[in-house]
């Protein structure tokens, strides 16, 4: 299986490299795209989002102790902690993708039961420390506030609701006991606890919300007041301001050399912005002291194997993503995608809710894709749709979900996946 | 003889455990047999929720991490364990 998935990827881009028309002005317009989006990935959202993500991702993997939360999903849990818990579960358990399925299946058939399964289930993968700060980053802080409440949400009205169709007919197994392995914790709750607020606080400073209002300032004297969407190296594309204040639908790309001066809009936002290298620094600091202080060496040198774990798993596939999405994105024609998922109509949102949840986003790749697709015309509602019904599942995952909780179960839990994800998104579109 | 068995669905995560687990048994030449288990419905059949697990003679001993081979090699050199 392995060596097949090395033969497929060496055959596609020797397919790729073999018929490629390269000079085709389209092929290499989409190749620069490519290497634009990968840009600006690396210099805005690398170093201050995904690397220190990762040490996060590594740390919760390393320290966390997963029994803690575990306890509260067993079979004799309340139901309002079972719920609860099972919807922001992810943050702390689902780290790695590949163990949301397991879960899912240990929840259904020894823990609290099918409710407090689909709940995991459907916010698992939205809500993992990474996807929910790179969505905030790349896609707007609305996005990613909207997805990470709306997952949240829904996965409890989503499990409350599979938990009220299917009352009778749990299939419990009461043969056996949850078993943990048990890893006593050397230290006390609120140092754990301390510690991981200062690496989230980092994030939060380095992530810090811009709101690229500016005024750009061109050498020839014009003033445009815009909102600044791609900052690189050479060129910035900008979406200009209609007169009444609206942000047009239209972007503009500037070159940096016929650029005076871009001036940001200032306020309470764009101050903190001033300075949020200082204040994540200071947090890294102190993040470091505690490590130093409170941890053993063979602990600090687990978390950073498990880092750099994490790193190999998921760094190679998002960037991977990048270079194609924008490669991708270079070829579709601006606004193809609008006639279809364009606006915010109740048919736009079940569309992508409803591809979200048949199509396979690896570890998220789901943000630059939404982002590329919002580039060619896709609204905010049909974005969130896809973005919250995407990672939770797919066709493969589907299979494996039948497996577990057999094929009404399945439909129901789809269906009701669909249905959620579209109105969240609907709601979210007619605010946003 | 100890029976080991390695639990995972075939993520990255879990064939570093298989390769810890069957490295660290190697160097203590350990008298073992390991099965991998990538069924996601048998997992229940040894209480695992978290994965990748490692259960030793039917006992969690690994849950959802891939411990050093140091640590390791201690979990399986555990008498009676």
């Amino acid at each position: 299986m392995k060596d097949l998935k090395k033969f497929a990827l060496l055959a596609g881009v020797f397919l790729f490299a073999y018929y490629l028309p390269f000079d085709h002005p389209k092929v290499s317009n989409a190749i620069l795209e490519a290497f634009r989006l990968l840009q600006w990935y690396a210099l805005h959202h690398t170093l201050a989002c995904v690397v220190p993500a990762m040490f996060i991702a590594g740390a919760i993997s390393t320290f966390l102790s997963k029994e803690a939360v575990i306890k509260y999903l067993g079979p004799g849990s309340r139901p309002v902690l079972a719920y609860s818990v099972a919807s922001v579960a992810g943050m702390a358990l689902a780290v790695c993708s590949c163990s949301v399925l397991p879960m899912f299946a240990g929840i259904y058939t020894m823990g609290a039961g099918l409710g407090p399964a689909s709940a995991f289930l459907y916010a698992g993968p939205a809500i993992n420390v990474l996807a929910v700060f790179l969505s905030a980053r790349v896609l707007g802080l609305d996005i990613g506030v909207a997805r990470t409440l709306g997952a949240i949400v829904f996965a409890v009205v989503i499990g409350l609701s599979m938990r009220l169709i299917f009352r009778r007919g749990e299939k419990r197994r009461n043969d056996v006991r949850i078993q943990t392995a048990d890893t006593s914790s050397v230290r006390p709750l609120w140092k754990t606890a301390l510690f991981f607020l200062g690496m989230i606080l980092f994030l939060v400073f380095s992530d810090w919300y811009n709101t690229n209002e500016a005024t750009v300032v061109m050498n020839d004297g014009i003033r445009i007041e815009a909102n600044i969407r791609y900052d690189r190296r050479d060129t910035v594309d900008i979406q200009e301001f209609d007169a009444d204040g609206r942000l047009g639908s239209e972007i503009r790309r500037l070159d940096k050399g016929d650029i005076a001066e871009v001036r940001s809009k200032p306020g309470f936002v764009m101050t903190v912005h001033g300075m949020k290298w200082q204040l994540a620094g200071a947090m890294g600091v102190l993040v470091l002291l505690m490590a130093w202080r409170w941890f053993s060496r063979d602990e600090l040198k687990a978390w950073m194997s498990s880092t750099w774990e994490y790193t190999m798993l998921i760094v190679p596939l998002l960037f991977a993503g990048v270079f194609v999405t924008g490669f991708v994105g270079g070829l579709i024609p601006e606004q193809a995608v609008a006639g279809v998922v364009g606006g915010n109509s109740l048919l736009a949102n079940f569309i992508a809710s409803f591809v979200g949840m048949n199509w396979y986003f690896a570890t998220l790749t789901e943000i630059p894709i939404v982002e590329m697709l919002t580039r060619l015309g896709m609204g905010k509602g049909p974005a969130l749709s896809l973005l919250l019904s995407g990672p939770a599942l797919s066709l493969p995952s589907i299979l494996v979900i039948y497996k577990v909780i057999g094929a009404r179960k399945t439909l129901v839990f789809c269906t009701l996946t669909v249905v959620a994800s579209t109105l969240v998104g609907y709601v979210f579109g007619m605010f946003a | 003889m100890k029976k080991l068995h390695v639990l995972g669905t075939g993520c990255a995560k879990c064939n570093q455990l298989m390769e810890v687990t069957t490295k660290a048994s190697e160097e203590l030449a350990l008298d073992c047999e390991i099965e991998k288990v990538t069924d996601l419905l048998r997992f229940a059949d040894f209480g695992v929720m978290v994965t990748p697990a490692l259960v030793i003679d039917g006992k969690v001993k690994v849950s959802g991490r891939v411990p050093p081979i140091e640590e390791m090699k201690r979990l399986l050199g555990e008498e009676g364990s």
